[in-house]
């Protein structure tokens, strides 16, 4: 409207054009996001300042142990004694090649360990085939893992005379070997046996209800340190007189019962996130409760548990190093063993044995804990918050 | 988590249909359940009579009658009197247990305030802080805690200088491979009236607590109820000290020789073990803090902002009473973690429950199921009793629905 020479003279309008303002402060690009993330205030500065101390104290050492100082060949101590080598020493790496044969397999004979490396092959063959999505038959698969390999392996590791493959005593086995033996018995026996008593705590019978309460309370409730000691301990006395269970066998014994308890606690999860109507649906079909719960309930339970029965399987991975303290020849304990050794005695072979067994424990446990995570991703519904709108 | 009523609906009944009462579904039900009861009655009965004909061939003979013997082994740290010439089994078995007491509620303090800490610092939205915590988590959840107790123990603390070139700080705090030593207050004549003090100063917050916030809900008014009760304390406990005489004088650590002398000594094996519980276990803590302040909607914040909080005011009134809801019942069976693993102070010789009774008692007196049975039944009564706390924190912190 042009009524400018009426209201010309009303105080409130303005007659000169206002300056124009300071363009906006940078939105988007590299210091855009610096001044947003890292200085939008006074204690945000002060945050980002000690974060980089943080790093500036951790990160260079541990690049410089690990890897600029560190002696990768030797023969023996002197390689890893400063007076040697004429600077600092950082991890004597060359312990670890030495001993690498018996942290992987312990004392396992030297003409037989092409049986074990065919034992690690196939494992990890099952695994690539049932984790990997896009693989075909994931049912033969499973049948494969859980049904073919852990016979294959116990007669390619323990031996079958009449086979042509010699007896190894399980007193031989050692390392990574039987680090992954315990994990593997573990979660071979906890999957089906907590898948049972997911059911039995879920069942309408009160005594079988019962039983499953019990059972998986009690072995929830103590530590796997005492399991073990009591399978070590008790074990034998339960057994008929003349039975002595193999050495190796106990902690396993000890190990599937407790991980069957927290199996069973995940499993139960899946199994209360089924919709009522799930079971409505197959009950007017006909099914009985076995048919019901074969081909509707755990087929979508088990789908929906995938990351927690990954996770448990994480916790099970981990808490293996226990049986070292049962007297069982793990990593844990071949390790501790070989860190006594005179011969590699020097100030930085214990850090350095110890950092072998973390960064192999950490590439294990992150790795299968990235997969849960990716399979959570995709069996997301889409509704949870995501974790930048705070 | 609450037991959800079995969902399976009854079968319908087809007794008529094939006239068969094998199809019944209660003489089903209850056909399994006699088959279960016998199997477990079958399981028990062989494993009692099994146990007792081997120990009838071990010679073992079974009871608590050791309980009483003399225990003639000494335990480096003990929170009440005991010695290896006159203390029985059953009191070292209270000094285990006090030890797993003692290292657990330590731990269980300190790894919730790293987790807190760590869990929070997870959500800054400065990069370089979220990016650190997420590596602490990942780092620490990811490495056995039996390893990371090994590194504390062996590969940091025994690489400790020996006594004589101990770090020490105005020569009363000594730090070596045989511990820290720090100066052990002792409590003189009089003591009594400062925990007198103390009461006193506690009833006296409280009171005034409760009428600050009656007088805010009245007024509006706000009160510095933390300054407040800081000084309340004080005065207090400075009152009780000087009326009783100063009663409390400490005993300074000293290096005589070869060896720190005098002082509290609080063992190597003490530190490693509270140090590798409390962080791992904070990892996991973190975790859980970070998930429960997500799930607090994002439309809280929003109605706080447009009511006029600030920023931290929403934190601390809106949104953290929310998050405790998701955060306090996975906390909890962490915290049960912690004192589970506990346990695994017998790797690094820590005198707690399981090595000294699941370890040197049972070795000496071999009686492997009193000892196996007595120390399960201490961890499940722990689990029991905190599970029960649980559901009654629950009970009260659920949500009212009309």
């Amino acid at each position: 409207m042009t009524t400018s020479g009426k209201t010309a003279s009303a105080a409130y309008l303005r007659t000169t054009v206002a300056p124009p303002e300071r363009p906006p402060p940078l939105t988007s690009g590299p210091l855009a996001w610096l001044r947003e993330n890292l200085l939008s205030s006074p204690l945000n500065v002060a945050l980002t300042l000690a974060g980089l101390y943080i790093v500036y104290v951790l990160v260079p050492p541990a690049v410089r142990f690990l890897l600029v100082d560190a002696v990768w060949t030797g023969e023996d101590r002197n390689a890893c004694l400063v007076s040697a080598a004429g600077q600092p020493v950082g991890a004597c790496w060359a312990f670890v090649a030495s001993r690498l044969r018996y942290f992987v397999y312990g004392a396992y004979p030297d003409g037989q360990l092409w049986r074990v490396n065919l034992v690690f092959a196939l494992c990890a063959a099952g695994i690539v085939w049932l984790l990997w999505t896009r693989a075909p038959r994931k049912d033969l698969g499973a049948i494969f893992f859980f049904g073919l390999f852990p016979v294959a392996a116990v007669v390619l590791l323990y031996g079958w005379p009449a086979i042509g493959l010699p007896h190894v005593h399980t007193s031989l086995w050692g390392g990574v070997v039987v680090t992954l033996v315990v994990a593997f018995a573990g979660i071979v026996v906890s999957l089906p046996f907590g898948v049972l008593l997911a059911l039995g705590r879920r069942s309408r019978l009160p005594l079988v209800r019962l039983v499953s309460v019990t059972f998986i309370e009690f072995w929830r409730g103590v530590p796997l340190i005492t399991v073990l000691i009591m399978a070590n301990t008790m074990l034998p006395l339960f057994l008929p007189g003349n039975m002595s269970p193999d050495k190796l066998l106990r902690p396993l014994v000890g190990v599937a019962l407790f991980a069957s308890a927290y199996m069973a606690e995940v499993v139960r999860g899946g199994l209360q996130a089924i919709p009522k109507g799930q079971f409505e649906g197959a009950a007017s079909l006909g099914l009985n409760y076995w048919q019901t719960t074969r081909l509707v309930v755990l087929p979508q339970a088990l789908r929906i548990v995938i990351p927690g029965i990954v996770n448990t399987f994480i916790g099970l991975f981990k808490d293996t190093s226990l049986v070292s303290i049962v007297g069982i020849f793990d990593l844990m304990r071949t390790i501790e063993v070989s860190l006594a050794d005179p011969r590699w005695a020097t100030p930085v072979t214990a850090a350095s044995g110890y950092a072998f067994a973390a960064i192999f424990y950490f590439v294990c446990c992150f790795g299968m804990s990235r997969y849960s995570i990716a399979m959570e991703k995709r069996l997301a519904t889409g509704h949870k918050r995501q974790e930048t709108d705070r | 988590m609450a037991r959800t009523p079995p969902v399976q609906s009854p079968p319908p009944d087809r007794g008529d249909a094939t006239g068969s009462w094998l199809y019944n579904p209660a003489v089903r039900g209850a056909a399994y359940q006699v088959a279960l009861a016998a199997a477990v009655v079958l399981i028990l009965y062989e494993a009692s009579t099994n146990a007792i004909e081997n120990m009838r061939r071990l010679g073992i003979v079974s009871g608590f009658g050791f309980w009483n013997a003399p225990a003639g082994f000494d335990i480096n740290q003990r929170l009440i009197s005991y010695s290896s010439t006159y203390s029985t089994y059953g009191e070292a078995f209270w000094v285990g247990l006090l030890n797993t007491l003692l290292v657990a509620s330590a731990g269980i303090v300190l790894a919730t305030v790293i987790g807190f800490v760590v869990g929070i610092a997870r959500l800054s939205r400065n990069r370089i802080v979220s990016f650190l915590a997420a590596c602490y988590v990942e780092f620490f959840r990811n490495i056995p805690l039996l390893l990371q107790l090994y590194v504390w123990y062996n590969a940091v603390l025994r690489a400790l200088p020996a006594p004589r070139q101990s770090l020490s700080t105005a020569d009363a705090v000594f730090l070596n491979n045989r511990g820290l030593f720090v100066p052990a207050p002792v409590f003189g004549e009089g003591s009594g009236l400062l925990l007198v003090a103390a009461v006193l100063a506690c009833a006296a917050i409280a009171v005034f607590g409760r009428w600050a916030r009656r007088d805010q809900d009245r007024t509006g008014r706000q009160h510095a109820t933390g300054l407040v009760s800081l000084a309340l304390f004080a005065g207090f406990m400075a009152l009780g000290w000087f009326a009783a005489g100063r009663p409390v004088t400490f005993n300074v650590p000293d290096l005589r020789g070869f060896n720190i002398v005098g002082g509290l000594q609080i063992y190597p094996e003490f530190v490693a073990l509270l140090l590798g519980l409390s962080i791992y276990t904070a990892s996991f803590i973190a975790e859980i803090v970070r998930a429960g302040m997500l799930s607090v909607s994002r439309g809280q914040t929003e109605a706080a902002y447009s009511l006029g909080l600030r920023p931290g005011i929403t934190q601390r009134l809106v949104i953290i009473p929310q998050a405790m809801r998701v955060i306090v019942p996975p906390l909890t069976s962490q915290l049960l973690n912690l004192t589970k693993n506990s346990s695994l102070a017998v790797a690094i010789g820590y005198p707690d429950l399981v090595q000294v009774f699941m370890g040197t008692v049972l070795n000496q007196t071999g009686q492997a199921i009193e000892c196996v049975v007595i120390t399960m039944l201490v961890y499940l009564l722990l689990s029991l009793l905190t599970s029960l706390a649980m559901n009654i924190y629950n009970r009260r912190v659920a949500i009212v629905e009309r």
